[in-house]
């Protein structure tokens, strides 16, 4: 790094440092969510109510359109073969058998692929969305096993798929680091996320945890997991041109279609991306080397291209959640009150990969304690970019920290949920601000005397029916609340009385086409069916991820700023013979469809009254909301207690989650129907964490060994009992809406409800995820 | 060689490499079945081939000849959902919506099995002409079927609000 780079970087650093300062400081008022949404106080409108979905009667016809579902005339189909080495190059590639065989049109490998710029790395940029930045089938380097080293197009699936078997290649491999523990050998360093590194220190961990009273200090390890979203990645690409259409299946249309162009070396503007419906995301649905290869190939072919991935290739290119070791050491005083909190380990990650899992990110917020110590260390491993997977960090560091507080709590001899009582912390232990809305104690009161906590037997394995143990446990959930700069939205309103509001956003199940008609309608006071909400295209306006949970925040904000410049410009056109003459935008509420005064009902117009008198066809508004300086002015988060009930056979091992129960501190819920099921699907996923999911790496090669549905196992109808939502519903004043997010906090404190509750069950604390038949046998 | 699909007859196509699934998405364009994983394990694909559910990824089109096809397309008729359908709406059966409509083909055909008496690895009476219509003999019969959003409970409590009354 050269003087004027290093003078640059301080100056940098001394800048955010005095912003974030001022911002911490600042009076609530300047802040975003200052001044509390006025649809938090509203009464009788939409929100809150369990709207069943918009889409669900085209869902449940298989009418709903998903990536691999458009049609293209002239379309061909492609296929991929991937690598088999971790590292090296190809030495020879053989492709005249793939080329003569019938129906091929095209076989592409990196001597006639297209020159492209490596994608733009997720977070690297303000839109990049790519997994890692790797050359795509640019040269013969192989970087992990897997990667793919040739594509077919053919007129049918079948004829792509034969073909790309009689390609044939010869690797000249070079050793490769795909041991963790070789890899931890050859030295770790300090990981950072999203911009910050991975470390914080209070006081004296070390000291303060030799001095304690009472102490745990345990390892826990997690493994990797893959996502498996229902639908395959898939996407229809086609060029008009210079200009590339891409139906694909993603949670980050703007980013992609950004990120496109940078790798085609073409305007942002002429790509094109639409998703309307996509199988399932959960932080896997971002840009991977698929829709790159296809859109080179349909350029060389002048085909459109169809690509869908098998489910095997799915875990060849698409990265998954990297796995964990960590370390949790508490101490505390006889009565409980903790002293030191160290919570450290190590996750590999890939050279190239966008982020390491960062487990400490729960531990920051979760308990008043001055001395503290939390480091993520990363090595590097020639694998598959890892990536983020719901709950990137939390899922996991929850189940860490969760089991060793239950740990903690019965070396005192304290219930669970009142160790966590007494550590409650009164503002955040790391950033010092104070908390925007945090309720987890009345979430585990509720929760524990609707669960029947007060049944639970403290002492482990006293409970038994027939050969069936059962014991309880609880942990904490806990994620972030995150709005992300680039939203934005337009409304626009019609002289009939009906609005359509866009946005650049996503549904792949999270219920947000449905939940923001239900939020526009309150906003401006009209019926659900007047309101159209369009979403899933780059041609929209903003650029808002389906990630962090944040979409229904950055959304709501942005419709709100949209609402406020829509009421500026109609009292405006309302002028001097309307009822609302004289009013402010402050003054007036939508209502009944229209505008009235905040205070006098009476003084009301409806909006085609406004529009005809105005000789307006329509009225449209932009909105884009301000930066999200909230996130640094207050400690905001998701919150929640879990409570497990589990059998564990005393004969076989086999553990059967039997009740479930989450109870959530998440703001306002804005539809109960759609957000339970937000919760009851993270809480499901967790039981896999819990106690099925691993994606099995082959040491010795650096190969994903189970890369099916068959081998890798996710909860089926029968793992899933009946889980029971419940939450607070107190609004958090300085959000849209008062709502937080409700999609990722389910997977957290999940695997350590269930894993204290085995232990409750039989005695047997397993730290090694998942928790196997095998684990509790021996 | 022809097939009824939806009360359509069709010719099966001349490649005998296509499988059932792919038949019905890319040659007949009815892409209400889903592809999951091509191997079997996922169940997205279900479809009903004379009243029995089968996993149309591990069909070939060339079975099927004289066979009578129902898709989740026929289900509904005239825009009237089946009252299935409509339950998975109620219960929130689905979020992202890719497995859905094999949930409910391989529902309809799993009704059919338990007023069969077909025995599950959880029914008691082995011998019963009729298994009783119960939550957790749902569970194991709808295994087969995966979701990775976890709507479990609004599928099966879909299933029981129209179906325990017709086992019965």
């Amino acid at each position: 790094m050269s003087m004027f780079e290093k003078a640059r970087e301080t100056a940098q650093g001394v800048m955010q440092t005095v912003m974030k300062k001022a911002v911490e400081v600042a009076p609530d008022s300047w802040m975003p969510g200052g001044v509390p949404d006025p649809l938090i106080a509203a009464k009788h409108g939409h929100i809150g109510r369990p709207v069943s979905r918009i889409d669900g009667p085209l869902k449940a016809k298989g009418a709903a359109r998903f990536a691999a579902e458009f049609r293209l005339d002239g379309m061909v189909y492609a296929a991929l073969s991937y690598s088999t080495i971790a590292k090296g190059r190809i030495a020879d590639i053989n492709i005249a058998a793939a080329q003569a065989a019938p129906g091929v049109v095209l076989v592409m490998t990196h001597c006639n692929a297209p020159r492209l710029n490596p994608p733009p790395k997720f977070l690297s940029q303000n839109k990049a969305a790519g997994g890692d930045d790797l050359p795509v089938m640019q040269d013969e380097r192989i970087h992990w096993n897997g990667q793919p080293v040739a594509l077919v197009l053919a007129e049918t699936q079948e004829e792509a798929d034969h073909a790309i078997s009689l390609i044939e290649v010869a690797y000249a491999a070079e050793p490769a680091a795909t041991s963790l523990s070789e890899a931890i050998g050859k030295g770790t360093e300090t990981g950072s996320f999203m911009g910050e590194p991975l470390h914080n220190e209070i006081g004296n961990a070390d000291k303060a945890f030799a001095d304690a009273a009472f102490t745990v200090d345990s390892v826990y390890r997690s493994p990797r997991h893959n996502h498996n979203a229902m639908e395959p990645h898939a996407a229809t690409i086609v060029w008009e041109g210079d200009r590339l259409i891409i139906h694909d299946a993603t949670q980050a249309v703007a980013h992609t279609a950004w990120s496109m162009a940078q790798i085609f070396d073409l305007d942002e503007t002429d790509v094109h991306v639409t998703s309307p419906y996509v199988g399932g995301g959960f932080g896997g649905k971002t840009l991977w080397q698929h829709q790159i290869l296809a859109a080179a190939a349909a350029r060389l072919s002048g085909r459109p291209v169809r690509i869908a991935l098998s489910r095997e290739g799915v875990y060849r290119i698409i990265g998954g959640r990297s796995e964990t070791e960590q370390r949790v050491a508490l101490g505390s005083d006889r009565y409980g009150k903790l002293t030191a909190l160290i919570h450290s380990g190590i996750t590999p990650k890939s050279p190239n990969s966008a982020l390491p899992e960062p487990f400490i990110v729960p531990t920051r917020s979760a308990y008043a304690v001055d001395n503290m110590t939390l480091d993520v260390q990363v090595c590097t491993l020639d694998m598959m970019a890892n990536t983020f997977m719901r709950a990137p960090g939390e899922a996991v560091g929850t189940f860490a920290l969760e089991s060793a507080m239950d740990e903690l709590a019965e070396k005192l001899g304290i219930d669970p949920i009142e160790l966590r009582a007494r550590n409650e912390p009164d503002k955040d232990p790391v950033g010092g601000v104070p908390f925007s809305s945090r309720n987890i104690v009345e979430a585990y009161r509720s929760g524990a005397e609707r669960f029947g906590w007060d049944m639970r037997n403290a002492a482990p394995g006293s409970r038994r029916e027939g050969e069936w143990l059962i014991g309880m446990g609880c942990a904490t959930a806990t994620y972030p609340y995150y709005r992300m700069p680039g939203a934005a939205a337009r409304i626009t309103l019609s002289d009939n009385g009906r609005a359509t509001v866009d946005f650049a956003a996503h549904e792949m199940g999270m219920g947000t086409s449905t939940v923001q008609t239900q939020v526009t309608a309150d906003r401006l006071g009209l019926p659900l069916d007047k309101v159209t909400v369009r979403y899933g295209d780059s041609t929209l306006p903003g650029v808002i991820l389906a990630g962090g949970s944040q979409q229904t925040a950055a959304i709501g904000m942005a419709v709100m700023s949209a609402y406020n410049g829509l009421v500026g410009e109609l009292l405006k056109l309302a002028g001097n013979d309307s009822p609302l003459a004289g009013l402010k935008p402050d003054e007036v509420v939508g209502i009944n469809g229209g505008l009235a005064h905040r205070n006098k009902p009476e003084r009301f117009e409806n909006y085609a009254s406004i529009l005809t008198r105005a000789n307006r066809h329509e009225l449209v508004a932009d909105g884009t909301p301000p930066m999200p300086f909230e996130l640094q002015h207050w400690s905001m988060h998701s919150y929640g207690a879990m409570f497990c009930e589990i059998r564990v056979n005393a004969i076989t091992g086999e553990p059967r989650v039997s009740r479930f129960l989450g109870s959530f501190d998440c703001g306002k819920i804005l539809n109960p129907k759609t957000a339970a099921s937000q919760f009851r699907g993270g809480i499901i996923m967790g039981i896999g964490l819990a106690l099925t999911e691993e994606t099995q790496f082959d040491e010795r090669n650096g190969r994903i060994v189970n890369p099916s549905l068959a081998d890798y196992h996710i909860p089926v109808h029968l793992d899933v009992p009946e889980i029971e939502i419940m939450w607070t519903d107190i609004p958090d004043p300085h959000t849209p809406m008062g709502a937080h997010g409700v999609g990722e906090i389910g997977i957290t404190g999940t695997g350590a409800a269930i894993a204290n509750a085995v232990y409750n069950a039989t005695g047997k604390r397993v730290r090694d995820l998942p928790i196997t038949l095998d684990k509790l046998f021996r | 060689m022809t097939m009824t699909v939806n009360g359509n007859t069709v010719s099966i196509p001349n490649d005998p490499r296509v499988s059932l699934l792919d038949f019905l998405r890319e040659h007949l364009h009815l892409s209400g079945t889903k592809k999951g994983c091509n191997q079997g394990a996922c169940g997205a694909c279900t479809v009903l081939v004379d009243g029995q559910r089968v996993l149309s990824c591990l069909t070939l089109a060339v079975q099927c000849s004289e066979r009578d096809i129902t898709t989740i397309e026929g289900l509904s008729s005239d825009g009237v959902l089946h009252p299935l359908q409509q339950a998975f709406i109620e219960h929130d059966g689905f979020q992202c919506g890719y497995c859905t409509p094999g949930q409910i083909c391989s529902a309809i055909g799993m009704l059919e099995e338990m007023r069969r008496g077909v025995p599950s690895q959880l029914t008691g009476d082995l011998c019963a002409e009729v298994v009783a219509f119960d939550r957790d003999e749902v569970r194991e019969r709808m295994s087969g079927n995966l979701c990775r959003c976890g709507a479990h409970n609004g599928i099966v409590d879909a299933i029981e609000d129209v179906f325990r009354e017709a086992a019965e």
